[in-house]
């Protein structure tokens, strides 16, 4: 099933390769004390260093340098135990060293790879071509003020883990999946946090187009696109302007481009000739990162299970279908969440209450899995009581609406209420009596042969203990009673 | 005997006797740089109030016993030092009057060590000269004159000229310096005095406005050999907010000026005897490997093959870095700014009025070797190059402890001599830059005088981190040389 876009000339084929850039979840900046928090006042983040004051000097942020480790190894890739920054030079005023400190020649992780599934369950691996740590800019703010621009430096210096993939990628799908299974990954590992409203995770879309059996063609990247949605949109839009280009019989050049996601369009930037020279050049002030193996592998050691393991452990150990374990596994939370409600019960009726009434409960009042009314601790105690015959399945389906309106514990419901299942087989078989006395008519029709009655016998009994009886022991009551 | 004629290890033991006050001691150079500066212009910045309040502090410290090691001693300062409250211009207009929220670690070492801070003495621009004529707020005289024209203004060397010429002629007990190709042992040579470049990575360079971040590193000038280990074992230090500082105990250097030469390798690189040499330096130069035999030393010929290319390289070297460290000087923060049409506009005006014109060739030259396109013919070879250098040391340490060399190739010129001779100018470099390009620690001794009375220096350079034998070796030459001339100008 091949992805091609249909032009005059015939079908081409789409090349795409991405540059992410992931905001490294840490405390502090890459080279800087100061504090990484969003949303804070503008400027007020900022320390000596950020802000390009004479004589300040980077020091490396070792928690930073763990993050991109670990999400080295998260993507299987090879840790360079040496790496050094680099100087990329350039002018802006939102840059106040007048230089950005980056990685250029040597990463701190080399080649590693990322599977993807599409949605018919094809499965594809990606190419990593190398991870880097680097600074981010401060931010301009261009639309505050008719006539000048305002600066805000917060951002100056927060580490970035910038993940460049191989041109792997053949369709806006694959790259969409590509996207969200990095961020699933980066999200598990706790290393970004994927925010990419809030810029925490942007992409650079390489895209090019060519015949089948062809080289690659001439690329263009388009610039810090912000959502799944649209990388995939860019994708789209991107290929079919380079066709156009290619069946006028022209050529595409080089260039830098960004989304228009108003117009659904790629607009030039800048194009190679205006490309800025960068001047890269080691950083004098800091002595090449010499990683320690030993550390490298107590990272690795403490790596936590990511999707893929967790999903085949669902599967394998729990018995869950691969939609449902695949469907668990999507967001790190759910996956706690129902490891959580799991935990020494039965696994698969876990999960079908967790995908089932959990999620149309977060859906209906909107809430996130962290913000839920109904915690995991009790969703296991509501499972607890339908496994000791306290709660049937349908007065569990109602405590279960009761929690989720007050946050209560099931067992303060089921008390509060009355909800508790009557087992007691003789009031089971008072109310019995009672109902085939006030249904002699209908008594006298079943045994004439009208078996079907048998089923308006449950219901008026279960009406008349308002729900409450145990369905199996009115069942026994009734047969015996009416010696069927 | 003046107040300002003390070296630093004697006002220390007189302060210590109670002969004088720190307060004494610092009005009476206070009282000299009034007297004097006016005509050299060793200071930038005279911070009289602040240094007498300090001087009382000290004071009372010494009554309660707790004087540090530098406690009550009067010091020039190079205006490179960011110091806190007090401003700060490494010599340019484009700093504006930029007054530092932070002390740089150096100087904070310094102040722990209860030193009095005199002022902010002058210098080249951004540390980028070796006569401290590019400096913004004038050039600094140097206080010799020459024998057959007293008349004639000299430069003092650069770029800590301020800091040798306020030492020379007693205005301070000793000050801090910077050397990134020779900017402290030239000027000491130029002045008469003493200064040492310790191992790159033995003072923090925090704080202090860079100029080539792999060859800057602070050191002392003074007026003796033990005085500047005394300054040395303030200044220097661990610094984790440097990440190229050296995490290494600080010995005790003065001790080390009273060991004996007896026994040591002294190298004598035969690539350092230029054809165009003066005899004056060549002469200085053997006496002093006679000096040092005499003490019991054996003189070692070695060879330093890839000397010849130290001073390109540094020229390639020392701008690149330049090129990028002078990147945040933008007008958007701090310092001067000339407003303009837009952005670039603003870049524009702004380093154009702000920069003089060596520092804006350092930073063309650099940008340029760093371009895509000569970056590998440029920049990659300096670096292998300065590998090679690296090595012609190593090697030639298996068979000598310390190497001796003149300090520079003249004496002090005239102002304006070179001026408008970049590439004469940089050859002053031609003996120290080789020091900074291999990281290793060097000292320049003054040793005699040439033809016109003025001042030579010799330089004695060490292993990295044995900053001791270079002390030792100093002071030795300092002994044989008995040097006792006074400049002309003086307090």
């Amino acid at each position: 099933m091949t992805y091609v876009l249909d032009g005059a000339t015939g079908p081409w084929e789409v090349v795409i390769g991405l540059e992410v850039h992931a905001q490294v979840t840490s405390e502090s900046k890459l080279f800087s004390g100061a504090a990484t928090a969003f949303g804070a006042e503008p400027n007020s983040q900022v320390s000596f260093v950020d802000a390009g004051f004479p004589g300040m000097l980077p020091v490396i942020n070792a928690e930073c340098v763990a993050q991109a480790v670990r999400t080295g190894a998260g993507l299987k890739a090879e840790i360079n135990l040496w790496s050094r920054f680099d100087r990329k030079n350039y002018f802006y005023a939102d840059l106040p060293q007048g230089y950005q400190i980056s990685q250029f020649e040597f990463p701190i992780v080399g080649k590693g790879v990322l599977e993807i599934e599409l949605a018919d369950g094809t499965r594809k691996d990606i190419g990593i071509t190398r991870l880097h740590l680097e600074q981010d800019a401060g931010k301009s703010l261009h639309d505050q003020h008719a006539t000048k621009s305002y600066i805000d430096l917060n951002r100056s210096g927060v580490a970035l883990m910038e993940i460049v993939s191989e041109p792997d990628m053949r369709s806006p799908e694959e790259a969409g999946a590509y996207l969200t299974k990095l961020r699933q990954i980066l999200r598990y590992l706790g290393t970004c946090d994927g925010n990419m409203e809030q810029g925490s995770l942007r992409a650079d879309v390489n895209v090019s187009v060519r015949k089948s059996g062809e080289e690659f063609r001439t690329r263009c990247e388009v610039k810090n696109v912000n959502s799944i949605r649209y990388v995939m949109q860019a994708v789209e839009a991107e290929a079919k302007r380079q066709i156009e280009v290619w069946e006028a019989g022209e050529k595409v050049t080089q260039e830098t481009r960004l989304f228009d996601t108003t117009r659904g369009m790629t607009r030039s930037m800048r194009s190679k000739e205006d490309a800025h020279d960068y001047r890269y050049f080691p950083d004098p002030d800091l002595p090449p990162l010499v990683l320690d193996e030993g550390w490298v592998e107590e990272l690795r050691a403490a790596l936590p299970e990511l999707p893929d393991a967790r999903r085949a452990r669902y599967v394998q150990d729990f018995g869950l279908s691969p939609y449902d374990a695949h469907v668990l596994v999507l967001e790190k939370e759910t996956a706690a969440f129902y490891e959580e409600v799991a935990q020494g019960r039965d696994p698969k009726q876990a999960a079908n209450w967790v995908m089932g009434d959990f999620f149309a409960a977060l859906n209906r009042t909107g809430k996130a899995i962290t913000e839920s009314p109904v915690s995991a601790k009790n969703l296991g105690a509501l499972l607890d009581l339908i496994a000791d015959s306290t709660l049937s399945g349908k007065l569990a389906k109602e405590v279960f609406e009761a929690m989720v309106e007050t946050g209560e514990t099931p067992g303060a419901i089921v008390e509060a209420r009355g909800l508790r299942q009557v087992t007691d087989t003789g009031a089971i078989e008072a109310a019995v009596d009672a109902m085939l006395a006030a249904n002699a008519d209908k008594v006298a029709q079943y045994h004439a042969g009208k078996a079907t009655l048998f089923g308006f016998f449950v219901g008026q009994t279960m009406k008349s203990m308002q729900g409450r009886g145990n369905p199996a022991l009115v069942n026994d009551v009734l047969k015996r009673k009416l010696g069927a | 005997m003046e107040a300002t004629h003390f070296s630093l290890a004697g006002a220390l033991s007189a302060l210590e006797e109670g002969l004088i006050s720190a307060v004494e001691l610092t009005e009476a150079h206070l009282k000299a740089i009034e007297a004097v500066n006016p005509q050299i212009n060793a200071f930038i910045t005279v911070t009289a109030e602040a240094a007498l309040a300090a001087a009382r502090a000290a004071d009372d410290r010494r009554a309660q016993g707790e004087a540090g090691p530098l406690n009550g001693i009067p010091l020039a300062i190079k205006d490179l030092f960011c110091t806190q409250g007090v401003r700060t211009t490494a010599g340019s207009r484009i700093l504006g009057d930029f007054v530092p929220p932070y002390e740089s670690t150096v100087t904070k070492n310094l102040l722990r060590d209860g030193a009095v801070f005199l002022g902010k003495a002058n210098l080249d621009e951004f540390a980028m000269g070796s006569s401290n004529e590019t400096s913004a707020f004038g050039g600094v005289q140097n206080p010799w004159r020459r024998r057959d024209n007293q008349g004639v203004a000299l430069v003092p060397g650069g770029s800590s000229g301020g800091s040798a010429a306020a030492v020379a002629a007693r205005l301070a007990l000793g000050a801090t310096a910077t050397d990134t190709g020779g900017s402290i042992r030239q000027p000491a040579a130029f002045c008469g005095i003493v200064g040492i470049k310790p191992t790159y990575g033995r003072c923090s360079r925090w704080g202090i406005v860079a100029f080539a971040s792999s060859l800057d590193q602070a050191g002392p000038i003074a007026r003796t050999v033990e005085d500047s280990a005394i300054l040395l074992r303030s200044m220097a230090g661990h610094d984790p907010k440097d990440s190229t500082s050296a995490e290494r105990e600080v010995p005790d250097f003065a001790a080390a000026c009273h060991r004996s030469v007896k026994g040591l390798r002294i190298g004598v690189p035969a690539e350092y005897r230029l054809d165009a040499m003066p005899a004056e330096i060549q002469a200085l130069w053997d006496q002093g490997i006679a000096w040092l035999k005499a003490e019991g030393a054996r003189i070692v010929p070695i060879s330093l093959p890839h000397t010849k290319y130290a001073l390109p390289t540094y020229y390639i070297v020392a701008p690149a870095e330049a090129s990028s460290n002078l990147a945040r000087y933008d007008g958007v923060r701090f310092g001067m700014r000339v407003p303009g049409e837009d952005l670039k506009d603003l870049y524009e005006r702004t380093r154009a009025a702000g920069f003089g014109a060596e520092v804006k060739r350092r930073i063309m030259i650099g940008t340029y070797v760093l371009s895509a396109g000569y970056y590998d013919a440029y920049y990659v070879k300096a670096q292998q190059v300065r590998a090679l250098i690296r090595r012609d040391f190593e090697t030639a340490f298996a068979d000598c402890d310390a190497i001796l060399t003149p300090s520079t190739p003249s004496a002090a010129f005239a102002s304006g001599d070179k001026q408008d001779d970049p590439i004469a100018m940089y050859l002053n470099d031609v003996f120290t830059v080789t020091a900074n390009l291999s990281g290793l620690p060097a000292m320049s001794i003054p040793a005699g005088l040439d033809a016109q009375g003025l001042p030579l220096g010799l330089q004695v350079i060490g292993r990295g981190f044995d900053e001791e034998t270079v002390f030792t070796v100093g002071a030795a030459i300092e002994r044989a040389a008995g040097f006792s001339a006074l400049p002309q100008v003086m307090a």
